[in-house]
């Protein structure tokens, strides 16, 4: 085996402008993906830890066909107490579950007693909730007592709504709800912050106290309209959505059929698709990479079984078997992908930590008029990280491609009849 | 015993429908460390009689045995084999392998043919290379080397397995004459060192002298032939 190494590792350096020029084009393509795949990788995390950390959770337990109606906010399609405590029953026994917060969700009129307008509400348990979706507090642009969500008593508005309607911190407010039975109820809130907005659902909603919530429903029992949980690690998300569907799906109606289901976040905003197209745009990155790694090597093997047509015919002439002449070739595209990623890894880990040390940042805010608005959050620190999974897979995979490529040149080689290629001119 | 025994040997190429005749039938025996000359013009057989006693090819008739191997029954793999262990090849060009060194070339077959020991091979490559007085340019690339000299290193690289039998196709048809001769005195000197048998082609009259056994070829048949003084050449 060294010896077969050694032998082709000579052949590489015969000429060397060549191997360095196919060595250069793995490493460029090896370093691009690799930093595509940490800043796309870093953008992702960004963004969808937007959404789960500061309006939905990771995953979220609702009653059957609330989602599918979640426009209009159904207050008939509440969780019972008993369905609640089954879902919480189901939450304490799953180590992977971090926290959750019951909320309950209605559409409401806000009026600041000269104008009305329409807002979504979210009923919380401040600290539950502060819990659950930690960037949350991190939202509040204005607010009267530092620490605090929200309390009894208190609103927190989204900002264009406080734009909107000229209402500050300390200001009175009026909130007039229709319940499940169809009666209209008004309660005074004295607003406590004023919340930045974030695109996406939930993104311009309301908080008050959940105790208040049910107050102003006239709810006869604690009900919730979700449940939105958090995982203690996030990448683990589809096996604990499979458990607690599983823990769930015991909860049926009359008619035999589960009355509670689990969404992921995905599930819930559309910007899930936004995720998605990063993937995608990674998985066509990884086709060019494959493309360049595999055009580059292949060329280059052709080339060198071209030039050696003779030299074959000699080896093969004084006794060398065809699967060590194959072995030959193959052993010189496998030194060309190890040695193109491992340059291209070093150069890779190298960059991302640079733009670690680095850090720059984005403007995400509305007014940048970016796609991707996160709010008017600013200076979003991009932190590019790359798993040693994903270094090693694309490793792997240039690895592997490298020695497909030299393949067919190796296995023409091998066949070669020693006549033929000894007359070669 | 005979080391090459060949019996009504024929060899014909097809061309599409035109079937081209190479060797027309020939009988011969080479004894063991003979120093052997199959002589003729160009195209009268030579290199296919030779190609076929190195197993490189399979004769169309007859019977041609190797060490008293039949070498029809050869197939790729079992032919490479047998070459590795039994034959050794000297080429007009040369043919040494760039990249590598003098000492690496002759090592070439030990390392990546019969898989010897390292140590093993240091002690044999620098016997061989003592031989052909090539020793001290041992670390040198062929390009450094001339036509004589890369001659040299090829003679002892198709020795360095000890194999039974030399082939060498116009070794000296790339040299001029006086390192011609020198070469060939190296190869007698060789056989006469280790007791290999060396088969070679020439069309060179003044080569063709040193071998103490001339088979003579024309348009694929064996003119008659015998030890030096019998030749007609």
């Amino acid at each position: 085996m060294f010896d077969v190494i050694g032998i082709s590792s000579r052949n590489l350096s015969r000429y060397r402008r060549r191997t360095l020029l196919t060595l250069l084009l793995i490493v460029i393509g090896m370093v691009a993906v690799l930093l595509f795949i940490a800043v796309a990788g870093s953008f992702k995390s960004m963004m969808v830890g937007q959404f789960t950390d500061s309006v939905l959770g990771h995953l979220q337990v609702h009653r059957k066909g609330y989602v599918a109606s979640i426009e209009n906010l159904p207050l008939n399609l509440n969780m019972k107490p008993a369905m609640v405590a089954k879902v919480e029953e189901a939450l304490k026994h799953n180590a992977a579950v971090e926290t959750w917060s019951p909320r309950v969700k209605f559409g409401g009129m806000f009026s600041n007693f000269a104008e009305t307008t329409s807002i979504r509400i979210n009923g919380i348990d401040p600290v539950r909730e502060a819990a659950t979706t930690p960037l949350l507090p991190g939202r509040l642009l204005e607010v009267d007592k530092a620490g605090a969500l929200v309390g009894k008593g208190q609103i927190v508005i989204p900002v264009l709504l406080a734009r909107g309607m000229k209402t500050k911190i300390g200001d009175t407010v009026v909130l007039v709800a229709t319940n499940r039975d169809g009666s209209v109820n008004g309660k005074t809130f004295v607003v406590h912050g004023i919340l930045e907005g974030i695109s996406g659902p939930g993104g311009r909603d309301g908080y008050i106290h959940i105790d208040d919530a049910r107050d102003l429903l006239r709810m006869a029992e604690p009900e919730v309209s979700e449940v939105a949980v958090r995982l203690k690690d996030f990448s683990r998300l589809g096996p604990v959505e499979a458990q607690l569907k599983q823990a769930l799906e015991g909860m049926t109606n009359k008619e035999g059929k589960p009355v509670l289901e689990v969404h992921t976040w995905a599930d819930l905003s559309p910007f899930a698709s936004l995720a998605r197209m990063i993937d995608l745009m990674t998985l066509f990155i990884k086709i060019v990479l494959v493309s360049i790694v595999l055009v580059s090597v292949m060329n280059v093997m052709i080339m060198a079984v071209f030039e050696r047509i003779r030299e074959i015919g000699t080896i093969a002439a004084i006794g060398t078997q065809p699967s060590r002449i194959l072995s030959l070739f193959l052993a010189e595209g496998l030194m060309l992908g190890l040695v193109g990623t491992v340059a291209g890894t070093v150069i890779s880990l190298a960059a991302i930590y640079g733009i670690n040390l680095w850090r720059p940042t984005f403007a995400f805010g509305q007014q940048q008029n970016l796609v991707f608005a996160f709010g008017q959050q600013q200076n979003l620190v991009m932190a590019p990280g790359i798993a040693a999974g994903d270094v090693l897979t694309i490793a792997l995979m240039v690895v592997v491609v490298a020695v497909l490529a030299s393949l067919q040149p190796a296995w023409k080689a091998s066949r070669m009849d020693p006549i033929s290629a000894l007359r070669h001119v | 015993m005979s080391l090459v025994r060949a019996d009504s040997l024929t060899k014909t190429y097809r061309a599409g429908d035109i079937e081209v005749p190479a060797i027309k039938g020939v009988d011969f025996d080479i004894e063991p460390a003979s120093f052997v000359a199959f002589v003729g013009p160009s195209g009268s057989g030579k290199s296919t009689l030779l190609n076929m006693i190195g197993c490189l090819d399979h004769p169309t008739g007859g019977t041609l045995k190797v060490l008293d191997t039949d070498i029809s029954t050869l197939d790729r793999r079992a032919a490479a084999r047998f070459r590795g262990d039994n034959i050794g090849f000297v080429f007009q060009d040369f043919n040494l392998i760039p990249v590598l060194t003098v000492f690496e070339n002759v090592e070439y077959p030990l390392r990546m043919v019969q898989e010897w020991p390292k140590d093993k091979r240091y002690a044999q490559v620098m016997r061989l290379l003592d031989a052909v007085g090539m020793a001290d340019q041992a670390d040198k690339r062929p390009d450094q080397l001339s036509g004589g000299q890369k001659q040299r290193v090829a003679v002892a690289r198709a020795l360095v397995s000890d194999p039974k039998l030399v082939l060498a196709d116009e070794p000296t048809a790339n040299l001029d004459h006086d390192t011609a001769y020198r070469v060939i005195e190296l190869m007698k000197k060789m056989r006469d060192e280790f007791g290999t048998t060396f088969v070679f082609s020439t069309h060179d009259p003044k080569i063709m002298g040193e071998a103490e056994t001339t088979f003579i070829l024309e348009d694929g048949r064996l003119l008659p032939a015998g030890n030096k003084e019998a030749s007609h050449v």
